[in-house]
C-alpha cells in the first residue's frame, strides 16, 4: 500500500510536468464531444445505416478527422454540417430537416397515433353505451344437469 | 351508408401514395448536389512525382475518377477504359485524372502498373479531395467541362460508349 501511494507521487509529478509542456498544445485542442455530436448526425456513405460516429469505415475516420481540423480552425458545428450536406446533400443527414415535404416524416407517427387513439374512445364509447345484453336464457337441459353435478359436489 | 363504406378504402389512397413514392427511390442511390456546381478545387501529389492543379486544367474537359486498388471489379473494368480514353482524347483537350482513395501506396502502385496507366494519379490520403467531392464509393467519375463545372456523375464502372458520348460532347463546347 506504501508502495502504491509513494509510487502514485511521481507518476503524478511527471503527469504535471507533461501537461505544462504539452498545456499550450492542449488548449487549441478541440472537444471530442463535440466531434461525436456532429459524427453522429451525420450518415455514413459506405456503410448502411450507420452514422459517421459509429463506423469503423476508413471514410468515415477521415470525416471525424475532417471535423476535428475543421471545429480547431475555429469553424462553426452548423457550418460543419453545411459543408457536409453541401456536398453531399441532406442524404447525409440522419435526421431529415423538419421542413417541405419532410415534416410527413416528423408529424405522420404523431398523427397516427393521435387517429388511432381517438379511434379506440369512439369505439369504447359505442360499447360502453349499448345496453348490456339481457341475460340469455339457458337451455333447461343444461341447467338440469349444473344444478345436478353442483348438488353432488355440495354432498361429497 | 355507401360513405361510411367508402371511407376506409379511401383512407388507405395516401398511405399507397407513400408507398409508391418509396417504392420507387432508390435508398442506395446517392444525388450529388454538385453537378452544375463549380468543381472543388485541389492540388494532387501524383505518383510519379509532380502535382497536379485542377485549376490549371481550366479550359480543358476534366475526366476525374475516384478508384481504389481494392475496388474488384468495376475498377479493374473501368481502368482500360479509362487509358483507352486518355490515349485517344488528350489531344483534342481532355484530361483523365485518377484519384486513389481509401488505399495503400503499394497496391495503388501495383494496380497502375497493371493496366499500364499513363494518364495522372495520385492518392487522397486523408480524404480530402473525395470528401469534397461528396464521394460516398469507388469508382465514381465526374465529367467536368472547359469553365470547370461538374456536369455529370456516373456511379460504378465507366464504360468506353458512356464516355466516348460524354467526352464528345463537352469537347464541342466552346472553351
Amino acid at each position: 500500500m506504501r508502495r502504491a501511494v509513494f509510487g502514485a507521487a511521481p507518476i503524478g509529478l511527471v503527469a504535471l510536468a507533461v501537461l505544462l509542456l504539452v498545456g499550450p498544445g492542449l488548449a487549441a485542442e478541440v472537444d471530442e464531444e463535440e466531434v461525436r455530436r456532429i459524427a453522429a448526425g451525420l450518415r455514413c456513405p459506405v456503410c448502411q445505416n450507420l452514422s459517421v460516429a459509429d463506423s469503423p469505415s476508413e471514410m468515415a475516420k477521415q470525416m471525424r478527422q475532417l471535423i476535428r481540423e475543421r471545429l480547431a480552425a475555429g469553424v462553426r458545428p452548423e457550418e460543419v454540417v453545411a459543408y457536409f450536406t453541401e456536398k453531399y446533400g441532406e442524404w447525409i443527414l440522419l435526421a431529415p430537416k423538419p421542413e417541405g415535404f419532410n415534416l410527413l416524416v416528423w408529424t405522420l407517427p404523431f398523427a397516427g397515433l393521435l387517429g388511432g387513439l381517438v379511434g379506440v374512445l369512439l369505439v369504447v364509447r359505442r360499447w360502453s353505451r349499448r345496453p348490456a345484453p339481457a341475460a340469455e336464457a339457458v337451455d333447461p337441459a343444461y341447467r338440469e344437469r349444473i344444478k345436478a353435478e353442483l348438488d353432488r359436489l355440495d354432498g361429497s | 351508408m355507401s360513405w361510411r363504406r367508402l371511407w376506409i378504402p379511401l383512407s388507405v389512397l395516401p398511405l399507397l401514395g407513400l408507398l409508391a413514392y418509396g417504392f420507387r427511390t432508390d435508398p442506395r442511390a446517392v444525388p450529388s448536389p454538385l453537378v452544375g456546381r463549380p468543381a472543388p478545387p485541389f492540388t494532387l501529389t501524383l505518383f510519379d512525382d509532380g502535382a497536379l492543379r485542377l485549376d490549371d486544367l481550366r479550359g480543358k474537359v476534366v475526366v476525374l475518377n475516384f478508384w481504389a486498388s481494392w475496388c474488384y471489379p468495376a475498377c479493374y473494368e473501368e481502368a482500360p477504359v479509362l487509358e483507352e480514353g486518355w490515349r485517344t482524347y488528350q489531344d483534342r483537350g481532355a484530361v483523365i485524372v485518377g484519384i486513389d482513395i481509401q488505399d495503400t501506396e503499394e497496391g495503388a502502385r501495383r494496380f497502375i502498373e497493371q493496366f499500364g496507366l499513363t494518364f495522372p494519379n495520385g492518392p487522397d490520403p486523408r480524404g480530402k479531395i473525395s470528401i469534397d467531392y461528396g464521394v460516398y464509393g469507388v469508382p465514381e467519375t465526374f465529367f467536368i467541362d472547359r469553365q470547370g463545372r461538374i456536369r455529370a456523375k456516373h456511379v460504378g464502372a465507366v464504360t468506353a460508349p458512356l464516355l466516348r458520348e460524354r467526352l464528345e460532347a463537352l469537347l464541342e463546347e466552346p472553351a
